[in-house]
């Protein structure tokens, strides 16, 4: 804020009056306290964003906004949040952490899913489009129904179910190294929604395939060596739309912002059908 | 609170009845309203009253606000009508309350 403060008194001043080359230099050192100075080359970069609005129902727009890259920082994050603080206040997102670990920010930019926090903006050359998530119920501008997604992770029980007793010292059920590196790839998901909703087969069949984060999840407790319901948990999943509308197409695996393979795991979990 | 829908189409169609066929949308709009009704059943009393006055006063409204050509927004109420329902059913909600935003002066 201070910055910004900073900055503004510093370019009034410059317009406000012309000064000799000699007092310009202790101005601009002030200035550069905050801020190094620019050669005001403004690189603005147009972005069509999706709006539509229950207040004012009518057809879904896109919406153009100028954003000079130089004044903003490098994250598509920062260009929306910059939207919303100095043009459009009414610009509607989902966000949290900034930083790719809480998942809010999932959205579609320039075609592709990923977190606008971890997105950097494309180069100003071409204008960028941001959409909401592919085939899902939009309840303003870039927000997403996730009520179908959540409970689609609710349903295939994503907790540790134990058979035998608890142990008596009350402590925790241990683990060795090795089972637990089962889990990487599994347990680093954020729950996002980018792929399941960059996902073909997910969009023609969002109720009742369980698309690819769900069934990441079902893998990560079926490989969990403290879970004793593998076995329930395989039934659970195996049918012909749960499991089986995965026909390997690995969209999941290109849009996952944090690099994991949904693909592969449910490669695993049709394995692990087929060996049972 | 918003129960909803373009039960305007449906008012019609039923004082007309059998003579107009509902389409599906009016269809999905009036079981809606019926599930509403239905869970407004199982809260106490005063609480059944009080639901169904707001939720038959909601879909009123809507009817005569929405354009029963504006789909994308009658299956966006839908679907929030069906969310809301969702939340009445469980035992653990006992009512409906709505806000008048026009008619809060403080801010």
């Amino acid at each position: 804020m201070a910055t910004a403060l900073l900055r503004r008194a510093a370019s009034t001043a410059k317009s406000s009056y012309i000064r000799p080359a000699c007092l310009l230099q202790p101005a601009r050192l002030h200035a550069s306290e905050a801020e190094p100075p620019k050669a005001k080359s403004s690189a603005m970069k147009t972005f069509s964003i999706y709006r539509w609005s229950p207040d004012n129902p009518s057809k879904p727009t896109l919406q153009n906004f100028q954003i000079d890259l130089n004044d903003c920082g490098p994250m598509v994050l920062d260009a929306l949040i910059k939207i919303k603080n100095e043009v459009d206040p009414t610009l509607t997102f989902r966000r949290s952490c900034r930083e790719g670990i809480c998942g809010s920010c999932a959205m579609n930019i320039d075609g592709c899913n990923g977190l606008a926090c971890l997105t950097k903006i494309p180069p100003a050359s071409s204008d960028s489009t941001i959409t909401p998530l592919p085939h899902m119920f939009v309840i303003k501008d870039l927000v997403v129904d996730m009520t179908n997604f959540y409970n689609q992770y609710k349903s295939i029980e994503p907790w540790l179910k134990r058979k035998s007793p608890q142990p008596k010292d009350g402590k925790e059920i241990l683990q060795s190294k090795k089972d637990r590196a089962k889990l990487d790839g599994m347990y680093e998901c954020i729950l996002c929604s980018c792929c399941s909703t960059s996902c073909p087969s997910y969009w023609w069949n969002p109720e009742s395939y369980l698309g690819p984060a769900a069934l990441l999840h079902a893998n990560r407790w079926i490989m969990d060596s403290r879970d004793e319901y593998t076995r329930e948990r395989l039934d659970a999943i195996n049918d012909e739309f749960k499991l089986y509308r995965c026909h390997t197409i690995l969209n999941c695996a290109r849009a996952c912002p944090k690099g994991l393979n949904p693909g592969k795991q449910i490669v695993n979990i049709k394995q692990l059908q087929l060996a049972k | 609170m918003a129960a909803e829908a373009a039960a305007k189409t449906a008012a019609k169609t039923a004082a007309k009845t059998a003579i107009h066929r509902l389409s599906g949308m009016q269809k999905q709009v009036l079981s809606l309203y019926r599930g509403f009704l239905r869970a407004a059943r199982s809260k106490p009393q005063q609480d059944r009253f009080r639901i169904e006055s707001i939720v038959a006063s909601e879909f009123r409204r809507n009817a005569l606000q929405v354009d029963r050509k504006n789909f994308l927004y009658i299956e966006y109420l839908l679907r929030r009508g069906r969310k809301q329902l969702d939340q009445l059913k469980s035992p653990d909600t006992t009512g409906l309350s709505s806000v008048d935003p026009s008619s809060r002066t403080d801010h």
